[in-house]
């Protein structure tokens, strides 16, 4: 599945990273050849031992790799009795699944002789993590963040400054994640010479989209083993919230070719596709071209980027991973909006019955698992990709909750 | 042959650089940006480059940054993109859009390229689509007959510019520097050294932007060029004047001594 189509040869053609229609390369001319490099770099690696072992060694002893699994039995009883297993991604160094992308990009960083690491983050998770790894490393740092997500994750920039990174708030166009990418992009053309871009997601032009799922795929490689051994077979479907997309295709790729199991996307709903303000690319976009790629986004008719609405910083962008486009496409892998309060009711509820307060976005793919549970009954098993822990949520949570009381 | 290249080829034989003029479409309104393309055609602007309006421009620094989120707020779109190209081509200039590629594939690629025919516009500068993706759109605007302009960077590795300059009719856009639009106090040493690496692969005019803000950088790069293209510097004096006719006055003498910097390069 890794096949990517060259829609003009019709030839699966991977240098070019497409994935049928979606994903190739959209970009200034000033980036092709360090684009080139970065795909030439992550091909190598993928089979180069040193390389596998240098980064296997990081996940063991610096991460906290593998990940377990956890059973949520109280959690179940909300989501139709279901068997549910949570892949606790939450458990890793920096709190969520986004360390997994960023080890293996810095190491390619260093491989190729640059110093300075860029970042666009969201939520903040991928910031910190880039920072964390820059850190690490001995690179310097700077993430492009929306001053809007500065203001809604104060703690998040607070470490990453703490790590030794440069936050720059980004004040141009609607202030979120979409224009941290813009901005960063800006840098990057700029100060390619010297400067990786660690793009944190599963979008961009390629090789960024097969990359980052390179790296997440130890996600679902895990689960699946782990799945395996407790329940003696494939669980019925596998589920993740749904950005840019990177921790969800993490856990699906290797799934891929298991036509049994059922892959569920939950995209941002927002206060409801039918409102117009939402974050949900794919259920309620067409496809475009962002950033970079070909995918399904939010646009205007003239084929403006429409800005996205959620409560979650790290969902709340107008696009999605070109993979995840192909896979909808095709049928193999389903995408549902869940609402913002919808989240909030998941979010509450599994720490009140598990004991585990998940990030916001991952609270999407919560909610989405008491609506796959209750439909698919009590002989189901569910395995969710709990990407990422709450503890940055915790202010945005409370004015919720206090709002509601009202 | 378009109305760009002829104009181009008799610059060439007078020996002198093409003075390439930008403004985004619709900045600050249509009605303005048409009295303000005027004033550069006065004042020695020989061909237009006009801007759409994008919402994500990734190669712009924040001067057409902040002049494409004015007119994208008065309403500016693929019509009104259109209605200016006709209006410039009315003044019996050559004009050229300038578009990321998005609202292209949005319109309709064939469509597209037909709108910029029928409004006699000359070609389509598409900053960001890379060649692997622009098959189909070299393919519709060869039968559109207009041109296609790619652009070419500092970073281009010599059989990639080639490829990049070899696909361009019109002209290659040749970007001085590693970077994005805006204002610079010097035009970088690989402006010239990337112009001559073109020539070695192709006979098309190569004509060079990006941080062009000055007479005397104007005229540094009409020196070897075959066109100075200039934007930022032009939208900040209409930006920072208090009032649009105070602009347009400003306009007005930065265009005429760019346009005679350029006069004296040779």
């Amino acid at each position: 599945m890794s096949t990517t189509t060259d829609l003009t040869g019709g030839k699966p053609d991977v240098s070019v990273g497409h994935f049928g229609e979606y994903g190739g390369r959209f970009v200034p001319e000033a980036l092709v050849a360090a684009l080139d490099e970065l795909a030439q770099m992550h091909a190598q690696t993928q089979t180069d031992p040193t390389f596998i072992a240098e980064l296997d060694e990081l996940h063991r002893t610096y991460s906290g790799r593998p990940s377990i699994i956890t059973e949520a039995k109280r959690f179940a009883c909300y989501a139709g009795g279901a068997r549910i297993i949570l892949k606790r991604e939450d458990l890793n160094h920096t709190g969520s699944h986004k360390i997994n992308n960023v080890l293996g990009q810095a190491l390619l960083t260093k491989r190729m002789g640059k110093s300075r690491v860029i970042a666009e983050t969201g939520a903040g998770q991928h910031g910190v993590a880039t920072a964390t790894a820059a850190a690490l490393m001995g690179l310097d740092c700077v993430v492009y963040m929306g001053e809007e997500d500065t203001k809604r994750q104060s703690l998040n920039v607070a470490r990453m400054k703490l790590l030794g990174a440069e936050v720059v708030p980004v004040t141009s166009g609607s202030r979120t994640l979409k224009d941290a990418i813009n901005e960063a992009m800006r840098d990057w053309v700029t100060n390619v010479a010297d400067t990786h871009y660690i793009l944190g997601t599963v979008a961009g032009p390629h090789p960024f989209p097969t990359m980052v799922r390179d790296f997440h795929r130890i996600i679902g490689d895990e689960a699946r083993a782990q799945v395996i051994e407790l329940t003696g077979k494939l669980p019925d479907a596998v589920l993740a919230c749904v950005g840019g997309g990177s921790n969800a295709i993490g856990i699906f790729y290797p799934f891929i070719q298991d036509t049994s199991v059922r892959l569920i996307g939950l995209e941002a709903g927002g206060d409801g596709i039918e409102t117009g303000r939402h974050a949900s690319a794919i259920s309620g976009g067409r496809p475009g071209v962002l950033h970079g790629a070909r995918s399904y986004m939010l646009q205007d008719k003239d084929g403006q980027t429409r800005e996205s609405h959620s409560i979650s910083a790290g969902l709340d962008y107008p696009g999605v991973g070109p993979e995840h486009a192909y896979l909808h496409d095709i049928g193999r892998a389903e995408y549902r909006p869940i609402t913002d309060k919808e989240a909030m009711e998941a979010f509450s509820l599994l720490s009140r019955t598990e004991g585990i307060i998940p990030a916001i976005e991952t609270a999407h793919a919560l909610a989405g698992a008491m609506k796959v549970g209750n439909e698919l009954g009590p002989k189901a098993t569910l395995l969710i990709n709990l990407s990422g822990r709450g503890d940055k949520d915790v202010e945005t949570a409370a004015n919720y909750f206090e709002n509601l009381k009202m | 042959m378009s109305h760009l290249s002829e104009r181009l080829a008799q610059l060439k034989s007078e020996n002198r650089a093409a003075f390439i003029a930008y403004l985004p479409a619709g900045f600050p309104t249509v009605e303005k940006s048409k009295a303000a393309i005027e004033v550069l055609v006065k004042n020695g602007a020989d061909i237009i480059e006009i801007g759409f309006p994008y919402s994500d421009p990734i190669m712009d620094g924040p001067i057409i940054q902040e002049a494409a989120d004015i007119a994208l707020a008065n309403g500016a779109g693929a019509k009104e993109v259109l209605e200016i190209l006709e209006f410039t081509t009315n003044l019996n200039v050559p004009a050229v859009v300038m578009t990321y590629w998005n609202p292209i594939e949005q319109y309709g690629i064939s469509k597209f390229a037909d709108a910029i025919k029928s409004a006699n516009g000359s070609g389509v500068i598409t900053p960001d689509l890379s060649l692997e993706e622009a098959n189909p759109w070299i393919n519709e605007s060869n039968r559109a007959g207009i041109d296609n302009i790619f652009v070419a960077a500092p970073s281009s590795l010599p059989e990639r510019l080639n490829h990049v300059a070899s696909a361009c009719s019109g002209f290659v856009y040749a970007a001085s520097l590693m970077g994005v639009t805006g204002t610079r106090t010097s035009v970088s040493s690989s402006a010239k050294d990337l112009v001559a690496r073109i020539r070695e692969s192709v006979q098309t005019p190569v004509c060079v932007g990006l941080g062009v803000s000055t007479p005397e950088q104007a005229k540094e790069v009409a020196s070897y060029a075959d066109g100075v293209i200039v934007g930022s510097a032009l939208i900040k004096i209409l930006l920072e004047q208090p009032d649009f006719e105070t602009g347009l006055k400003e306009l007005a003498t930065l265009t005429k001594s760019l346009a005679d910097g350029i006069r004296q390069a040779r």
